[in-house]
C-alpha cells in the first residue's frame, strides 16, 4: 500500500494550502510551491470531469463575472465551464455588449461591476497592466486571463499540467518555444514558470521578434529552428499574432512558415519521445504543419482539457480565503 | 496529550467492527467501502481485509475527498482548508450498500459532506457509517452504525488518530489546547 502523502508534492516540496496573494495577475506572483499547489489540486480537479455529473458545490453562492474585452473563444470557454463544475454564478461580459463602446473607461466599468459585488473577476484586455488596474480598483479578486503582451498565466499553468503530466516532472527538462516570441504572453507566463520548476528554457524565433532582454530572462536563443529543436523533451510553439504586429516582421507567410514552420523531418532531431504544445488557436501551415499538430506527439487537445482543470483549481484556491 | 487507544486496540476495534459488519449483513456481494480522505482511507482498507479474512468476500473499496463539499469554506473552522485531493470510486454505487469510513466522529458536518459528495455518484441502496472514535458534540442529527471506541472529551480538546499507512505508528491520543 503506498503511503498517503498529503504533505508532499511530487517533487518533494512541502505544500502549502492556500496562496498569499489576492489576484492571480502574473507568474511572479506564484512560488514553486504555490505552482505545484495549483497544479495538484487541478490533478483533483480532473476527477470532477470525469464524472456523469460533472459538477460540485465548492462555489455555490458566488458571482464570478467574466470580463472579456478581446476576442476568445477557448480561455472565455473554458473559464466558463470551470466555473460551473464549481457551481459559481457566472456572468459574461464580452466586448461588444460592452459599454465601452458607449466611452466608458475601464475603471468605470470595473468601478460599477464592483457595485454589484462580484466576488470574482476574470480579465481579458487588450492592454497590458489591465488586470492590476482592475485589481486595484475593486475587492473582488481578479484573475488575468491576458493582458495585451504582458501576461496569460493559466495557459502556463495548463502548459506545466500537461508537461508533469506526461514527463512525470519539469525539472530538467529541455523546453523549447518557438515562434512570435515578442508578441506573445504565452511566453512571457511560461518562461517565468518554467524556469522556477526547473525546466531547461531555449527559445527560437525571426530575429525582429526576439525580446531585446532575452540574456535577462536567463534562456538561451537562437534563430536556428533545428537547434532549437535538437534533444527537446518539450517543444512549444507559438502562434504568429497579425492582429498584434505593427510593421513587417518577415517577408511572407510562406517564408515563415520555410524557416520556422515546424514539419515531421524538423521534429526528428528533438527526442523520440518529445511532446508538442500550442496554446491555440493554431495557424496550420505558418507555425505548424497539419501532420505535426494532428501527429502522434502533439498534446494540443490535452492542453485544452487541462485548461479548465487548472481554472477550476485557481478559482477554487483564490475563492477560499476570505476577502480582506 | 494522552492516548487513548494504542496500536493492539486499534486493530482490535478494526477486527470487532469487522465482525459486526459481518454480523449485521446477510450477504456481502452488494456491499462497497469508501473511506473519507485521509485517515478512512487506509481504515477501510484494513476492513476491507478483515471482511476478506472473516467471510472470503473481497469487497470493493473506494476512496472520497470531500473537500469541495464542505460548508466550511470561507470560514476557516477548523484550521486551514485541507489541500484538495482525487476522489477514487472505480464501481457503480448504484444499489449498492455502502459503508462510510473516517477516523473520528466529531460535528457530523464532514459525514453531512460525504453524504453530499456520495449522492452526486448515483443512487445507493443504503449508506452506513464506520468511525474508529466518537468523541461526541455533534451539530447534526448523524449517527455511527460502528464505532471503534466512544472518547468523551471536551471541545478544547483535540482527538488525533495516527495511522502506520500515514504517520508511521498506530494510536489515538487526545491533546488539549494547552499542549502544544
Amino acid at each position: 500500500m503506498p503511503p498517503i502523502a498529503d504533505a508532499l508534492t511530487p517533487d518533494g516540496l512541502a505544500a502549502p494550502v492556500g496562496l498569499r496573494a489576492k489576484d492571480l495577475l502574473s507568474i511572479g506572483d506564484l512560488s514553486a510551491e504555490e505552482m505545484y499547489l495549483i497544479l495538484d489540486t487541478a490533478e483533483a480537479m480532473k476527477e470532477v470531469g470525469t464524472r456523469s455529473i460533472k459538477k460540485v458545490p465548492a462555489l455555490r453562492g458566488r458571482t464570478v463575472v467574466n470580463l472579456f474585452f478581446e476576442a476568445s473563444t477557448r480561455t472565455r470557454t473554458s473559464f466558463e465551464v470551470a466555473q460551473k463544475r464549481l457551481s459559481a454564478d457566472t456572468i459574461n461580459i464580452a466586448a461588444s455588449g460592452l459599454s465601452v463602446v458607449k466611452g466608458e473607461s475601464l475603471a468605470d466599468t470595473v468601478r460599477n461591476l464592483e457595485a454589484m459585488a462580484p466576488d470574482i473577476i476574470v480579465v481579458r484586455h487588450q492592454s497590458a497592466g489591465a488586470g492590476h488596474l482592475v485589481a486595484r480598483l475593486c475587492r473582488a479578486r481578479v484573475i488575468n486571463a491576458g493582458d495585451g503582451m504582458h501576461e496569460h498565466p493559466t495557459q502556463a499553468l495548463l502548459d506545466a499540467l500537461t508537461i508533469r503530466e506526461r514527463k512525470g516532472t519539469i525539472k530538467g527538462l529541455k523546453v523549447s518555444i518557438i515562434g512570435d516570441l515578442l508578441h506573445s504572453r504565452v511566453f512571457r507566463s511560461n518562461v517565468q514558470l518554467l524556469q522556477v520548476l526547473g525546466a531547461d528554457v531555449s527559445v527560437c524565433g525571426p530575429a525582429t521578434m526576439m525580446l531585446p532582454d532575452m540574456a535577462r530572462l536567463g534562456v538561451r536563443a537562437t534563430t536556428s529552428i533545428d537547434e532549437a529543436v535538437e534533444g527537446a523533451d518539450v517543444v512549444m510553439l507559438l502562434r504568429i499574432q497579425l492582429e498584434r504586429m505593427s510593421g513587417y516582421f518577415f517577408p511572407s507567410l510562406r517564408e515563415y512558415f520555410q524557416l520556422f514552420g515546424m514539419t515531421p523531418e524538423r521534429l526528428r532531431r528533438a527526442k523520440p519521445d518529445a511532446i508538442i504544445m500550442h496554446p491555440g488557436p493554431m495557424n496550420r501551415g505558418v507555425e505548424i504543419a497539419s501532420a505535426v499538430a494532428d501527429g502522434p506527439y502533439s498534446v494540443i487537445l490535452e492542453q485544452v482539457a487541462n485548461g479548465v482543470a487548472v481554472r477550476m483549481a485557481v478559482l477554487y484556491l483564490l475563492a477560499d480565503e476570505p476577502q480582506g | 496529550m494522552h492516548v487513548v487507544m494504542a496500536a493492539d486496540q486499534v486493530a482490535r476495534s478494526i477486527t470487532r467492527i469487522a465482525h459486526e459488519v459481518v454480523e449485521r449483513h446477510r450477504t456481502l456481494d452488494n456491499l462497497a467501502l469508501i473511506g473519507i480522505r485521509t485517515r478512512g482511507v487506509p481504515i477501510a482498507r484494513r476492513l476491507a481485509a478483515g471482511l476478506h479474512d472473516i467471510a472470503g468476500t473481497t469487497v470493493p473499496t473506494g476512496v472520497l475527498d470531500i473537500t469541495l463539499y464542505r460548508d466550511d469554506l470561507m470560514r476557516h473552522a477548523v484550521g486551514p482548508q485541507p489541500v484538495l485531493r482525487k476522489t477514487d470510486i472505480d464501481f457503480s454505487i448504484d444499489e449498492r450498500r455502502i459503508l462510510l469510513v473516517d477516523d473520528v466522529l466529531y460535528t457530523g458536518r464532514t459525514i453531512r459532506a460525504a453524504l453530499d459528495a456520495l449522492i452526486d455518484f448515483g443512487r445507493p441502496g443504503a449508506i452506513e457509517l464506520a468511525v474508529l472514535v466518537d468523541r461526541g458534540h455533534r451539530e447534526l442529527p448523524i449517527k455511527a452504525d460502528y464505532v471503534g471506541k466512544n472518547v468523551p472529551t471536551s471541545l478544547s480538546e483535540s482527538v488525533q488518530v495516527r495511522l502506520v499507512e500515514v504517520e508511521g505508528l498506530d494510536e489515538v491520543v487526545i491533546k488539549d489546547a494547552s499542549d502544544s
